[in-house]
C-alpha cells in the first residue's frame, strides 16, 4: 500500500504524479515560508530577551515598501501555487473522447458499477490500464463520493445529478476505493477495490465471467419498446416527438431558440422532467417517467440511445441543429 | 441600569444615545436583509427552474386583497412617519393619534392575511399532507365564481402536461409563500407590539422635539417591514397574470 | 531576575465589579446588565460546552486506537464526531473570544462604561443558553449524526437522529452571534472616549469590529439555510430534496456561504488577542499597525467571498471552481501579512518570557502551519486528492485549535489579573503553554499524512495501515488534555490564592490597565481622555519602565 516514503499512496493513474509533484513544490513554498518565521521567532525571542526588569523596545517605524513587498511575494507565489492546481483540475474535468465508460451508483452503503458489457460488480471496480476510463456516477439516496487514493481522484455523487469523472490507471494493482462524503451509519465500510489489470486480462474477465448479464444497450431497447417511447419516437421522423437517431451528441434546437447537446444529462432530463426543454417544432407531450424508472433503467435507455447514433437521421424530425447554426 | 430622565447611565450625553440607538436599528435592518435574503435566494432559485408551478400558485392568490393589503401598509408607513414628524415639532396629541392609526392598519393588514391563509387552508393548499393543486377546481362552493373556477381548472390541467410533478413544486411556491409572508407577518406583530409601547409612551407625553428616538426607530423598523412587502407583493402575487 | 515588575504588598480594590451587589446575590448575577458580569457568565457556558466537546473528542480518539474501532458502535461514533463539531463551533469557538473576552474588554479599552446595549448583551447570553439547551436535549435524547455541516439529504431526510432540536437550538444561537456584533458595531463606533480615535484603538478592538462585521452579515443566512432544513424535515417539503425537485447542492450553498465566514469570526479575534500581547511583552508599539487592522477588515470582506471552496469536487462549473479558488489564495494574503508584522514587532523588542507571550508565539507557530496547509486545499489539483480526508481535519484544527484556542487560552492568560485581581504561577503556566504545544502537534501532525495517504474524515473504522498514525495521534491527544487541564486547575486555584496582581502587573499600554484590578462596576470613575497613541511605551511614564527612576526592590520571586 505505501511506496517507498510512506508519505503518499501508489502512484497508479496519469493524475497521480502531477499531484504529488505539486504536493511537494506546495510543502517547498510553505517549509520555507514556516522555517523563515520559525527561525527569525526564535532568534529574536532569545537576543532579544529583556536584559532589565523595566527595560523598554525600541520602535520601529511603519515600512509600506517591506509590507507591500510581504503581500507581493506571497501573491505571485500564490498565484503559481493556484495556475499549477487550476491546469490539473481542468484536466481532471475534460472528460477525454475516448473514453471506456463505466456507470456507478452510490446508494446507502455500497457501490454498484456496470461494465459497457452489462457486467455489474458490486464493491469493485475493474479497469484496464492505459486507457482512459470515465465513471459516470449516480446516487440513489444521500450524497456520497468515490475516491481512489491510489488515482489521487474523488468526484461526489449527487442525487439528482449525474457527475463525472476520469483517470487513466498506469499500474496494475489492486488499490482501495473509500466513500469520502459522509452519507450515514456505515460510511466508513463504503468502499472496495479497484482492480487495474492488463488490457488483454481485463477483456478476457469481462467475457469470462459475464455469464448471461444484460447487455445494456439490449435492456433498453426492451424499454423503449414496453414503456411505449417508440410509439411517439418513431425513427423515420413521422412520429409526435423527434427520432432519436443520431441524437446523442447532436446539437438540439430548442423551442426557444438556444441550442443544447444531447448527452446523458440531457436524456435523463428528458426522461424525467421532458417538458424543460422542448425541441423546436414539437409540442410539449412527453410524460414524465419520474419515479417510474429506476436509476438502472434509466442507465439502459441511455445506452440504447447512445446505440442509435449510428443509425440513419432522418432529413426532418430530428430537432438536430442545423450545423451553420453557431453557438 | 441607571437612568436620569431619559438618559441612560452608561450614555455620556443624550446625544451620543440617539446616535447609538439610530446605528443599532440600521444594523439590525442590514441583519433581517440578509435574512431575508436567504429565502429570496431560494425563491429565485426556485421560480426558475418551476415556473410553471409557481405561476399556477400565484394565480389561486386573491390580488385585490393582496394589492389591498399593499395599500393598507404603505398608508401604515404614512402615519407612522407623520408620527415621527409630530413629535419633532411638538404635536404631542398627535403622536399617540398617528401611532393608532399605524398600528390601526397593521392590525387591518394582519387580519387580511389571516383570511387568506384560511382561504389557503380550505382550499388544500398547506405544504404538506392533503396539498393538492386542483382540489379548488373540482370542488366548488356556494360563493365561488364558476366560470373563474373553470378557468382554473383548465389552467391546472395544462399545467400538470407540462409539469406532471406539479403537486411537489406547487408545494414549494406555498412554502415560499407561507415562509415568506409569514415571516413578514411575525415581523409585523413585532412591529405592532412595539407600537403599543410607544402608544403607552405617548400618552404620557413621553415623546418631545428633544427626545423622540424610540418613535424613529420603530419608524425605521416598520418602514424596513413595510419594504419587505412591497418586494413580497409582486413576486408572489403577480407571476403570470397577463390575462 | 523577575521579568515582570511585581509591587510589594498589594491589595484588591476595596469595591470592584465582582462585589458590587445590587439585589440578592444570585439575581445580581443573572439580571446583571454589567458587560464584565456579562463576560463571565459566558465564561462559565463556554468552558462547560468546551468540557462537553472535549469528553467528545477523547472518546473519538480512543475510539480510533484500533482499526476495528472498539469502544463504540459506528452509529455511537457517528454521533460522537456531529456532536463535538457541534457544541465546539457553534457553542464554544463562535463565542468564545468575542462573548467572554470582547465584552469586557472592550468598553474598557475604549474608555467607555459598558456597551451600546447592556440589556441586549444579556439578552444574547439567555439566547445563548437557550440554544444551548435545544442542542443538549437534542444530543441527550437520541443524539445527532449528520455531522455538523448538516449536509442534505441525509439531514432533511434519511437521518433517524434528533436532528431538528438541534437545528432550532442552532438557529437561536445565532441570534446571539448577530446581537453581539451589532451592540460591538455600534459601540465602537459611538462610544468610544474623547481623544480615542479609530487609529488610536487596540488591534483587539479592530479586530472585534471586523469580527462583528461578519457576524451580523453571515449568521442570519445560516438562521434561515438551517430553518429551511428543519421544516423541510418536519413538513417534508422539497428545497434541499431532489426526490420532491429541490437540490443539495443548494443548500450546500447556502450553509458555507456562512459557515466559511464563521471560521473568520473564530481566527480574527484570536489575531486581535496576539496583537495585543505581542508588544505588551515586546515593549514596543507593534510593527505596522494600520496593516494588522486593515488586513482584519480585508480577512473578513474577502472571507465572504470563497464559500464554495468547500464544493470543489461536488460537480460544480470549472468556471465557478477558479474563481473561488483564486479568491481562496488572496484571502491568505492579509493573514500572512499580520504573522510577518508580529514577527518584526519582535525585532529589537524587550522581551519577556512570560506566560502570554508564551502562548502568543506559540499560536504563531500552529496557525502558520494551520495557515500554510490551507492553500493545499486551495489547490483545485491537490483538493481533488485531499478533500474530506483526514488532511482537512488536520487543517482546520491547526487553525482552530491551535489558533483560535490557543488565543483564547492566552487571552485567559494575560487578562487574568484584570478579570480576577489575580495572578497565577508562571513557571507551572509556562509548562502547561509548552505542554500544549507539543501535545498538539503530535496529536493533529500524523494526520496530515493520514490524509494524503487517502484516509477519509468520519471514519469509525479505518483500513490497518492507518493504524500506527491513528496511535500516534491519540497519543498527543493526551498530552494535550494535560495541557488544557493545568490551566483549568492553577487558574481556578489563583481565584483564591494567587498573589494579587494590582491594576497594571505586566505592564501594558491599553486604557483596560488604566482601572483597577477587578476593575469598578462602572469602569471609570472620570471619563478618561486619550492623548497617547497605541503601544507606546515611550511614552508613558505612568507605567514605570525605562524613565530613570529607581527600581523599587522586588519583594520576593514571584514563582
Amino acid at each position: 500500500m505505501q511506496s517507498q516514503l510512506p508519505i503518499y499512496p501508489e502512484q497508479a493513474s496519469n493524475f497521480a504524479p502531477h499531484v504529488d509533484a505539486l504536493m511537494l513544490f506546495i510543502t517547498g513554498i510553505c517549509v520555507f515560508f514556516a522555517a523563515g518565521v520559525t527561525v527569525a521567532i526564535v532568534f529574536f525571542f532569545f537576543k532579544y530577551h529583556r536584559k532589565s526588569p523595566d527595560a523598554i523596545g525600541v520602535p520601529t517605524e511603519e515600512d509600506p515598501r517591506l509590507e507591500a513587498l510581504w503581500m507581493i511575494v506571497p501573491l505571485i507565489l500564490s498565484m503559481a501555487m493556484f495556475g499549477w492546481g487550476a491546469v490539473v483540475y481542468v484536466d481532471y474535468r475534460n472528460t477525454p473522447r475516448d473514453t471506456l465508460d463505466v456507470y456507478v451508483i452510490g446508494k446507502q452503503w455500497m457501490w454498484k458499477a456496470q461494465q459497457p458489457n452489462g457486467l455489474k460488480e458490486i464493491n469493485e471496480l475493474h479497469v484496464p490500464v492505459g486507457r482512459n476510463v470515465r465513471l459516470i456516477l449516480a446516487s440513489e439516496d444521500v450524497i456520497h463520493d468515490f475516491f481512489v487514493p491510489a488515482f489521487r481522484v474523488k468526484m461526489d455523487v449527487v442525487p439528482g445529478h449525474y457527475n463525472t469523472m476520469w483517470f487513466r490507471p498506469t499500474k496494475p494493482g489492486r488499490y482501495h476505493f473509500f466513500c469520502s462524503q459522509y452519507c450515514g451509519t456505515n460510511h466508513a465500510v463504503m468502499g472496495g477495490w479497484v482492480t487495474v489489470m492488463e488490457p488483454v486480462d481485463y477483456a478476457a474477465w469481462l467475457s469470462g465471467t459475464s455469464g448471461g448479464q444484460a447487455d445494456p444497450v439490449v435492456a433498453g431497447e426492451k424499454l423503449f419498446a414496453e414503456k411505449a417511447c417508440i410509439t411517439c419516437h418513431l425513427g423515420a421522423g413521422l412520429g409526435r416527438a423527434p427520432s432519436l437517431n443520431g441524437v446523442y451528441g447532436a446539437n438540439i434546437l430548442l423551442a426557444d431558440g438556444s441550442t443544447v447537446v444531447a448527452d446523458e444529462a440531457y436524456i435523463r432530463e428528458s426522461l424525467l422532467q421532458p417538458n424543460a426543454k422542448i425541441v423546436a417544432g414539437y409540442q410539449p407531450l412527453m410524460p414524465t417517467f419520474q419515479g417510474q424508472l429506476t436509476e438502472e433503467q434509466i442507465l439502459a435507455l441511455t445506452a440504447y440511445i447512445k446505440s442509435l447514433q449510428s443509425q440513419p437521421v432522418p432529413v426532418k424530425g430530428a430537432g438536430i441543429a442545423p450545423p451553420t447554426e453557431k453557438r | 441600569m441607571h437612568r436620569t430622565g431619559e438618559l441612560y447611565g452608561h450614555f455620556e450625553t443624550l446625544e451620543q444615545q440617539k446616535e447609538s440607538a439610530t446605528l443599532g436599528m440600521w444594523i439590525f435592518l442590514v441583519t433581517e436583509v440578509l435574512f431575508f435574503g436567504g429565502l429570496f435566494l431560494t425563491y429565485t432559485i426556485n421560480r426558475r427552474a418551476f415556473s410553471t408551478a409557481f405561476g399556477i400558485g400565484s394565480n389561486t392568490l386573491d390580488i385585490t386583497l393582496g394589492a389591498g393589503n399593499t395599500v393598507v401598509l404603505i398608508m401604515s408607513s404614512l402615519t407612522m412617519a407623520m408620527a415621527v414628524w409630530s413629535a419633532q415639532v411638538g404635536k404631542k396629541k398627535l403622536v399617540s393619534i398617528f401611532l393608532i392609526a399605524t398600528l390601526g392598519l397593521g392590525t387591518v393588514f394582519l387580519g387580511v392575511k389571516a383570511i387568506e391563509y384560511k382561504q389557503k387552508y380550505d382550499h388544500h393548499l398547506i405544504p404538506g399532507h392533503g396539498f393538492d393543486m386542483r382540489y379548488r377546481s373540482a370542488h366548488p362552493t356556494a360563493s365561488d365564481d364558476l366560470k373563474e373556477l373553470a378557468r382554473e381548472k383548465q389552467e391546472v390541467q395544462t399545467a400538470i402536461k407540462s409539469d406532471p410533478d406539479i403537486n411537489y413544486h406547487g408545494q414549494l411556491y406555498f412554502s415560499l409563500y407561507f415562509g415568506m409572508t409569514g415571516l413578514h407577518a411575525l415581523h409585523m406583530i413585532v412591529g405592532a407590539g412595539l407600537l403599543l409601547w410607544l402608544i403607552k409612551g405617548s400618552f404620557v407625553g413621553r415623546y418631545t422635539p428633544q427626545y423622540n428616538t424610540p418613535v424613529e426607530i420603530v419608524g425605521l423598523y416598520w418602514h424596513f417591514v413595510d419594504i419587505v412587502w412591497i418586494y413580497l407583493f409582486p413576486l408572489l402575487y403577480l407571476i403570470d397574470r397577463h390575462h | 531576575m523577575s521579568d515582570t515588575l511585581t509591587t510589594p504588598a498589594l491589595e484588591l480594590p476595596h469595591k470592584h465589579y465582582l462585589n458590587a451587589t445590587y439585589g440578592s446575590g444570585l439575581r445580581s448575577w443573572l439580571l446583571t446588565t454589567d458587560h464584565k458580569r456579562i463576560a463571565l457568565l459566558y465564561l462559565c457556558s463556554v468552558t462547560v460546552f468546551f468540557f462537553i466537546g472535549g469528553v467528545l473528542a477523547t472518546m473519538i480518539r480512543i475510539h480510533l486506537l484500533t482499526p476495528g474501532g472498539a469502544l463504540v458502535t459506528p452509529e455511537t461514533y457517528n454521533k460522537l464526531f456531529t456532536m463535538h463539531g457541534v457544541a465546539m463551533i457553534f457553542f464554544f469557538l463562535i463565542p468564545s473570544i468575542p462573548a467572554v473576552f470582547g465584552n469586557f474588554l472592550i468598553p474598557l479599552m475604549i474608555g467607555a462604561k459598558d456597551l451600546a446595549f447592556p440589556k441586549i448583551n444579556l439578552l444574547s447570553w439567555y439566547i445563548y443558553i437557550i440554544g444551548g439547551g435545544f442542542v443538549l436535549y437534542s444530543f441527550s435524547t437520541g443524539g445527532l449524526d449528520t455531522g455538523w455541516t448538516f449536509y442534505t439529504p441525509l439531514s432533511s431526510v434519511y437521518s433517524n437522529s434528533a436532528v431538528t432540536p438541534a437545528v432550532i437550538g442552532i438557529f437561536i444561537n445565532g441570534f446571539s452571534s448577530i446581537l453581539t456584533g451589532l451592540n460591538f458595531i455600534v459601540t465602537i463606533h459611538t462610544m468610544r472616549a474623547p481623544g480615542m480615535t479609530w487609529f488610536r484603538m487596540p488591534l483587539f478592538v479592530w479586530a472585534h469590529y471586523a469580527t462583528s462585521l461578519v457576524m451580523i452579515l453571515g449568521t442570519p443566512v445560516i438562521a434561515i439555510t438551517l430553518l429551511l432544513a428543519g421544516l423541510e424535515r418536519m413538513f417534508h417539503l422539497g428545497f434541499f430534496n431532489p426526490a420532491l425537485g429541490g437540490d443539495p447542492i443548494l443548500f450546500q450553498h447556502l450553509f458555507w456561504f456562512y459557515s466559511h465566514p464563521a471560521v473568520y469570526i473564530m481566527i480574527l479575534p484570536a489575531m486581535g488577542v496576539i496583537s495585543e500581547i505581542i508588544p505588551t511583552f515586546a515593549r514596543k508599539p507593534i510593527f505596522g499597525y494600520s496593516f494588522i487592522a486593515g488586513s482584519s477588515i480585508a480577512i473578513a470582506v474577502i472571507g465572504f467571498l470563497v464559500w464554495a471552496h468547500h464544493m470543489f469536487v461536488t460537480g460544480e462549473s470549472t468556471y465557478a471552481a477558479l474563481t473561488f479558488s483564486f479568491l481562496s489564495y488572496v484571502v491568505a494574503i492579509p493573514s500572512a501579512v499580520k504573522v510577518f508584522n508580529w514577527t518584526s514587532t519582535l525585532y529589537k523588542g524587550s522581551i519577556s518570557w512570560d506566560p502570554p507571550m508564551i502562548y502568543a508565539l506559540g499560536f504563531i507557530g500552529l496557525f502558520v502551519i494551520g495557515g500554510l496547509t490551507g492553500l493545499f486545499l486551495a489547490c483545485l489539483g491537490l483538493d481533488i486528492h485531499i478533500h474530506d480526508t483526514y488532511f482537512v481535519v488536520a487543517h482546520f484544527h491547526y487553525i482552530m485549535v491551535g489558533g483560535a484556542v490557543m488565543g483564547y487560552v492566552g487571552a485567559l492568560h494575560f487578562w487574568w489579573p484584570k478579570i480576577t485581581g489575580r495572578l497565577y504561577p508562571r513557571a507551572l503556566s509556562r509548562f502547561a503553554a509548552i505542554i500544549l504545544f507539543i501535545g498538539f502537534n503530535l496529536t493533529f501532525f500524523p494526520q496530515f499524512i493520514l490524509g494524503y495517504l487517502g484516509m477519509p474524515r468520519r471514519y469509525h473504522t479505518y483500513p490497518p495501515e492507518f493504524q500506527v498514525l491513528n496511535v500516534l495521534s491519540t497519543a498527543g491527544a493526551s498530552i494535550l488534555a494535560l495541557g488544557y487541564l493545568l490551566p483549568m486547575s492553577y487558574l481556578t486555584w489563583s481565584m483564591r490564592y494567587g498573589k494579587v496582581a494590582g491594576p497594571n502587573p505586566w505592564p501594558a499600554t491599553g486604557l483596560e490597565w488604566k482601572t483597577d484590578s477587578p476593575p469598578l462596576t462602572e469602569n471609570f470613575e472620570v471619563t478618561p481622555e486619550v492623548t497617547w497613541e497605541p503601544y507606546d511605551f515611550k511614552n508613558r511614564p505612568d507605567l514605570g519602565l525605562a524613565t530613570g527612576a529607581p527600581l523599587p526592590a522586588p519583594a520576593h520571586g514571584d514563582d
